[in-house]
């Protein structure tokens, strides 16, 4: 059944969005009507620039609320979730020692030049996130966190090195798009060494989806508020399955 | 507003935290490192790159040695000096393209080397002095607002965007810039050169790139009135060498920290007390402030649960650099609004930790950082925890203020979303610019129980870090959770033993200087 949705400012479908921005020019009464205008050629109707004023030599921010025409169908919608797999620490390690018979070994690392290690630690330190423990607290799990800047063919040689079933790479700056560039460097390097398959692959940051995780080739990616046992519930329910299909 | 503190236990704090530099201190005279030889060649004059855009302080310390280091890069160059009678940077040139090659002159008389040194350490050492007295003058006649001071980072990769960025940032209200440096760079063991255009999540730190912001910081703080300061980092691999650039070209202040790199980006403990002592001598000569790096300790764990950390790390980061010559107004200890939101009373906490540091340092620039770490790209709540961080900050005078980010965890700050958090800053800090003077604490109430749980778990960590000795608390994980062997991490071969004949001609003015 198709469903289609609109912001809703305080009727329903009535479009309502608000937006700011800046736009390179001092401010003037001119300079409210450019961000209108240019709101209008977004697509937006009922354009109201509710504030604009000079931030900047040369730089104005504008305030906007305007009605958008579009809709979309949500119930057409899918982006699969990672983080369905509700398991405690408890049930992961019996799950884990019942179906596999033996402790997963998993390397994480922020990769490439970055230096915050804020999510890898969140997930693989003892103490956890949110009350959650760590990886590094889980009877079923060997941890091996590799820490901050790391170079993918480290990362790639260590967890060869180790014999690991599962490799979570981090990446918290976002600029210029150098986390695409560096989880797709992972996941090349683990496809061209012949180990991708061997593997559970998954990604992490603010910024990321498990539907881009999916894109870029890896099994599962993790955003922000993402909760220990969720990454080791689906990595143990993964490695699980493949091992079913193996036998 | 004025916290009931036990004075006995800061100054025994304060005893402990000596004790604790003091064995670290013994090490630091014995050893040297290629990044403090490469500052002192820049000192000397040197500058510039050779072949395959390496820099000239980095091929001449190769040239030097590892048999002529021992004794300091100085002697070998000024041997040359002497002999070939060329001027610093030509000499320099002339060994970069293999013409001269160094070990020619291993036997020319050391006193003829120290003589041939002698003007260009005079020359060196009048260039920071005239920096710094330019500095006092300008701040004369272009007065600062009273602090806390809006400090802003711009961070685009590209020196030329900074600029522009910094020079907006400015004009709403800045009163510091600091160009946050490319994430790579604190690992890089030398110093790229020329103007750069391209980063990650920063722009990296070269003697060209300061002086590019650093001219157009000049202009607008003579249009506005007021003096705008400008920050850099000496962390890292470096931090001797971007000590050396930021006094020649001006730099307000600098990061610098005795212990971060080592726990936080794992660069050898030997490399960093050494490399941290060399920077503070210059930064101290330069009048440069630095900021030290506490609230890495928050960001890492959790906040509640690391206050002592902090406030001995300040304790330690003072010590350290009393050593170095430091006077208390150019030590800006650091500390940052990161409890998380959700925390019942936690306000009560950052307010008693703030004060409690405001008193125990009364006169020293106090960094205070903003909240990061539980911020999630609600820019709504995101921008509310920002103000409470500010009304913390001008309640408790702190003096350095990193005005923090409604898009913090989003991106690199646009320029509509800096100039949107000094008007956040602005507004609390003028609405409630008095509020800290004409409140009183209650006694025996939750700020005051905090700061003395605080202070009693500090000197208690002290006494422990004391009795291991400082190298083997932190390999024990004594801070930060993190543990660092001593002869492990990044930067360890870069570290010698002095010989007996070791000639540092700035340490040995500066130390002088200190006397």
């Amino acid at each position: 059944m198709s469903r289609p949705i609109k912001p809703y400012g305080d009727t329903l479908d009535d479009g309502k969005v608000q937006l700011s921005f800046t736009l390179p020019i001092n401010w003037s009464e001119a300079a409210d009507e450019a961000a209108r205008q240019l709101v209008v050629k977004m697509g937006f109707s009922d354009v109201a620039v509710v504030d604009g004023r000079k931030i900047a030599t040369g730089y104005s921010l504008f305030v906007v609320y305007a009605s958008t025409p579009q809709s979309v169908d949500a119930d057409a919608i899918v982006a699969p979730s990672a983080r369905s797999h509700a398991m405690s620490m408890e049930e992961i390690d019996a799950y884990v020692f019942e179906r596999l018979g033996r402790k997963i070994k998993i390397a994480g690392a922020c990769i490439g030049t970055d230096a915050h290690t804020v999510g890898i630690d969140a997930i693989l330190n003892m103490k956890g996130y949110k009350g959650d423990y760590g990886l590094e607290r889980y009877r079923a799990f060997e941890t091996f966190n590799l820490g901050s800047q790391v170079a993918v063919e480290d990362f790639v040689r260590i967890a060869k090195q180790k014999g690991v079933d599962a490799l979570l790479a981090s990446q918290v700056v976002t600029q210029k798009g150098s986390d695409i560039k560096n989880f797709t460097a992972l996941a090349e390097l683990l496809e061209a060494e012949g180990l991708r398959d061997r593997v559970v692959l998954c990604c992490g940051g603010p910024r990321v989806t498990n539907l881009l995780a999916g894109e870029l080739g890896y099994d599962a990616g993790f955003g922000r508020g993402t909760l220990p046992s969720e990454v080791a519930a689906f990595v143990a329910t993964t490695l699980v399955e493949r091992a079913k299909v193996r036998v | 507003m004025e916290l009931r503190i036990d004075g006995t236990a800061v100054a025994r704090c304060r005893e402990l935290a000596s004790a604790v530099v003091a064995p670290v201190g013994v090490f630091i005279g014995e050893h040297s490192t290629v990044s403090v030889e490469r500052a002192v060649l820049r000192l000397l004059g040197v500058d510039g790159v050779g072949s395959d855009d390496i820099p000239l302080p980095n091929i001449l310390v190769d040239a030097v040695g590892p048999g002529a280091l021992p004794e300091g890069a100085a002697l070998a160059f000024g041997r040359a000096l002497a002999e070939t009678g060329l001027e610093p940077q030509a000499l320099a040139d002339a060994v970069g393209s293999q013409r001269v090659a160094l070990s020619a002159y291993a036997h020319a008389p050391e006193a003829a080397a120290r003589g041939a040194l002698a003007p260009y350490v005079r020359r060196g050492l009048a260039q920071i002095a005239q920096r710094r007295a330019r500095r006092v003058e300008l701040m004369e006649r272009l007065p600062q607002q009273p602090p806390p001071l809006l400090y802003v980072i711009v961070a685009s990769g590209n020196i030329y965007e900074d600029r522009s960025a910094a020079v907006a940032a400015a004009e709403a209200g800045a009163q510091i810039i600091a160009v946050i440096r490319s994430t790579g760079q604190s690992l890089l063991d030398f110093v790229p050169y020329g103007p750069t255009t391209e980063g990650f999540g920063g722009t990296y730190a070269t003697q060209a790139n300061f002086k590019i912001v650093r001219e157009a910081l000049d202009e607008v703080s003579e249009k506005l009135g007021r003096y705008v300061m400008l920050t850099n980092y000496a962390s890292g691999l470096c931090m001797p060498e971007i000590a050396a650039m930021a006094a020649l070209e001006r730099l307000d202040m600098l990061l610098n920290d005795s212990m971060y790199g080592i726990l936080f980006r794992d660069i050898n403990m030997k490399r960093t007390f050494v490399d941290q002592h060399f920077s503070r001598m210059l930064n101290a000569h330069s009048g440069i402030i630095i900021n030290t790096g506490e609230d890495n300790y928050l960001t890492t764990a959790d906040a509640v649960e690391q206050a002592p950390a902090v406030l001995a790390s300040q304790f330690i980061n003072e010590a350290f650099a009393h050593r170095a010559g430091m006077p208390d107004g150019q030590i800006g200890l650091g500390d940052a609004y990161e409890i998380d939101p959700d925390v019942t009373d936690g306000f009560l906490y950052q307010v008693a930790q703030a004060q409690l540091a405001r008193q125990i340092f009364p006169d020293a620039p106090l960094k205070y950082m903003p909240p990061t770490k539980h911020m999630t790209g609600d820019v709504f709540k995101g921008h509310l925890i920002d103000a409470m961080f500010n009304l913390t900050s001008v309640m408790t005078h702190q003096t350095i203020h990193l005005c923090g980010m409604l898009t913090e965890a989003i991106h690199t700050p646009f320029l509509g979303d800096r100039a949107l958090s000094i008007e956040n800053a602005r507004y609390v800090m003028n609405t409630a610019r008095s509020f800290g003077d004409e409140i009183e604490i209650k006694p025996g109430g939750k700020i005051e129980a905090r700061a003395t749980h605080v202070l009693r778990q500090c000197e208690r960590l002290l006494e422990r870090v004391g009795e291991s000795g400082l190298m083997a608390a932190i390999e024990s994980a004594a801070f930060a959770d993190v543990s660092r062997p001593p002869d492990g991490g990044r930067g360890f071969d870069g570290v010698f033993a002095r010989s007996a004949g070791y000639f540092n001609p700035f340490e040995e003015a500066l130390t002088a200087a200190v006397r």
